[in-house]
């Protein structure tokens, strides 16, 4: 996803010379190209997040787009005061990315591991949340925010679902995708393990029963109408993030359902249950380890409506 | 006063200074000590250093100001609507329900480029100001007024490196060093001597002044950058609470609000020295 996001702003740079492109220090290497091409439109401004906030700000009153790049909560956490006071106060054109979203950066260990970024950006006023699930999705949400005005942040995994867009898609913020149909079951996710989710109802639909799948791409804001059809016409919801079920996906979802009087049969958040990610391992190996595997995601799904799943056992 | 000093300096300060004491005194909070430690900063660039127009606040050629010292908002409140950007009597709004005048500096009012009042936001925002008019060639200037509180925070010592690494000369920051923070000495809280060293060490062009003679303000403000290729760093040495004599140099008039007799006194005190 990190690819896709900096070949599509390497496309559209030339387009925008009022773009800059921060980065704290990361970046090594596949950064090469586009400084190469665009080195008034690039700054490194070394390993201080505070000052790459507070200068994005500073910058996009100018009149800047200005995007801020570094790893895990580095971007976000670190600096968050100057997000809210400084960018989001100010409704500053600055958007905000971190690349390794969840537990993208498995054995290097939790401090890289961003688990709690989506509950803590979507809080704050005007701040746009993405949380692209495959390739197309992250590329397409770089250019939406290239030509977007005010306060965005852009999560991006390193592991990625395949992507299903038609030749013709348009992608639309704060429009779910529905990636898979089925009226048994809703699987919605957001980010990379929205390929496990995926997998999940490849496995429950071997057994009968159809799970519609959704990228919620945007957490804010969010998809309410997508969101209570699939209350109203399937079985239940199983949310799906590779973060807390505080706050996250989950909880947006379940404030969102309740709030439109649309609750679903069942509802069950997965994701993280007060722990930090502690364990060491891959990004693939956590997801066992933290029950967000497709296998996991199968047998909640199927537990919940009373099916029994042999294999998964 | 020296004919270099724009006229009307010494009178601006005077009118923050009593605007402020109202102020406070009527809305019950803000910080009186600390406006009065950099009145006369705000008096002589308000005076006669910033570009600005009261007609256009948002002109592209302004030159922009950045009170990184949020808390001493009813100051700069005061010199804007005295040079004209809203009307000197929306002043008293100050602290009051549904007024845009909030405690700590707003950019909901006309000439305020940024809200503050969190310590060590002010001087990354106006690096970033600063970077943005470099890339544009662009011959205004960026200031930045600080308390020395706030050189307790790290951001502030982020956005140093950055200014001075990529050459801001566009940039000037004001430290209001009245050497006393929110409860006690910072003597006894956090040492920032050599200050000046520590300044020059990051890379900046650093000088020291009196921060209430006002021709030593002009001469120093005027001429920054104080060195070709530096950011400018101008040590206003100051008194907190200057101007009445039982609010200087004391800690308790950091947050204590003037009212009654002391109200009546210091109001007494600002008007037989104006």
């Amino acid at each position: 996803m990190r690819d896709a996001f900096i070949r599509t702003l390497t496309e559209l740079a030339p387009q925008h010379p009022e773009l800059l492109f921060l980065t704290g220090d990361l970046g090594f290497k596949v950064l090469d190209h586009y400084i190469a091409r665009f080195l008034r439109q690039f700054l490194n401004v070394g390993v201080a997040e505070q000052n790459m906030s507070g200068l994005a700000a500073g910058l996009a009153l100018e009149g800047h787009t200005v995007f801020t790049y570094s790893i895990g909560n580095f971007p976000t956490l670190r600096c968050l005061e100057q997000i809210r006071n400084d960018i989001c106060y100010h409704g500053a054109n600055v958007k905000i990315v971190c690349i390794g979203g969840g537990m993208s950066y498995g054995p290097v260990g939790f401090s890289h591991h961003a688990t709690e970024d989506l509950a803590i950006l979507r809080s704050l006023p005007h701040m746009l949340v993405l949380s692209p699930g495959d390739l197309w999705e992250a590329a397409e949400a770089s250019r939406f925010l290239v030509g977007h005005r005010g306060p965005a942040y852009l999560r991006l995994d390193k592991s990625y679902a395949p992507s299903t867009n038609l030749p013709d898609e348009v992608f639309v913020h704060g429009r779910i995708r529905v990636v898979r149909q089925g009226q048994d079951v809703t699987l919605a996710a957001t980010g990379g393990v929205l390929g496990e989710a995926l997998r999940a109802a490849g496995t429950l639909a071997s057994e009968g029963i159809e799970a519609r799948v959704l990228s919620v791409h945007t957490i804010q804001p969010l998809d309410v109408d997508t969101l209570c059809a699939a209350a109203r016409e399937t079985g239940g919801i199983v949310t799906i993030e590779e973060h807390t079920v505080s706050g996250g996906l989950g909880g947006a979802v379940a404030e969102a359902l309740l709030e439109a009087g649309a609750p679903p049969r069942f509802f069950f958040r997965m994701g993280l249950r007060d722990t930090f990610s502690s364990v060491v391992g891959s990004q693939q190996y956590l997801r066992k380890v933290y029950g967000l595997d497709a296998p996991s995601i199968a047998r909640a799904a199927s537990s919940r409506l009373g099916v029994a799943i042999p294999a998964l056992a | 006063m020296n004919a270099t000093t724009p006229n009307g300096t010494r009178e601006l300060a005077h009118r923050v200074r009593t605007h402020a004491l109202r102020m406070t005194s009527v809305g019950g909070g803000a910080h009186i000590g600390a406006v009065f430690s950099c009145a006369d900063i705000l008096a002589v660039l308000y005076g006669g250093i910033l570009h600005v127009d009261p007609t256009a606040p948002k002109s592209p050629t302004r030159d922009r100001f950045v009170l990184s010292k949020g808390h001493a908002g009813a100051g700069l409140y005061a010199a804007l609507a005295e040079r004209g950007f809203f009307p000197v009597e929306q002043l008293l709004s100050h602290y009051q329900d549904g007024s845009d005048l909030s405690g700590h500096v707003s950019h909901k009012l006309p000439g305020v480029d940024v809200s503050t009042g969190s310590l060590g936001h002010g001087l990354p925002i106006a690096a970033g100001m600063a970077y943005a008019g470099k890339l544009k060639s662009a011959p205004h200037r960026v200031f930045c007024l600080l308390s020395d509180g706030e050189c307790d925070e790290g951001s502030t010592w982020e956005a140093a490196l950055f200014a001075a690494h990529h050459g801001l000369s566009n940039l000037v920051a004001i430290v209001d060093y009245n050497r006393i923070q929110g409860i006690a000495p910072i003597s006894e809280v956090i040492e920032l001597a050599p200050f000046a060293e520590k300044w020059t060490a990051f890379g900046w062009a650093v000088r020291e002044v009196d921060g209430h003679d006002h021709q030593a303000l002009y001469t120093a403000l005027a001429a920054a950058p104080f060195a070709e290729g530096k950011p400018s760093c101008l040590l206003a040495h100051t008194v907190k609470g200057k101007g009445v004599s039982f609010m200087e140099n004391s800690v308790l008039w950091h947050y204590r609000i003037p009212r009654g007799a002391e109200f009546d006194a210091a109001l007494a005190e600002l008007e037989a020295h104006p």
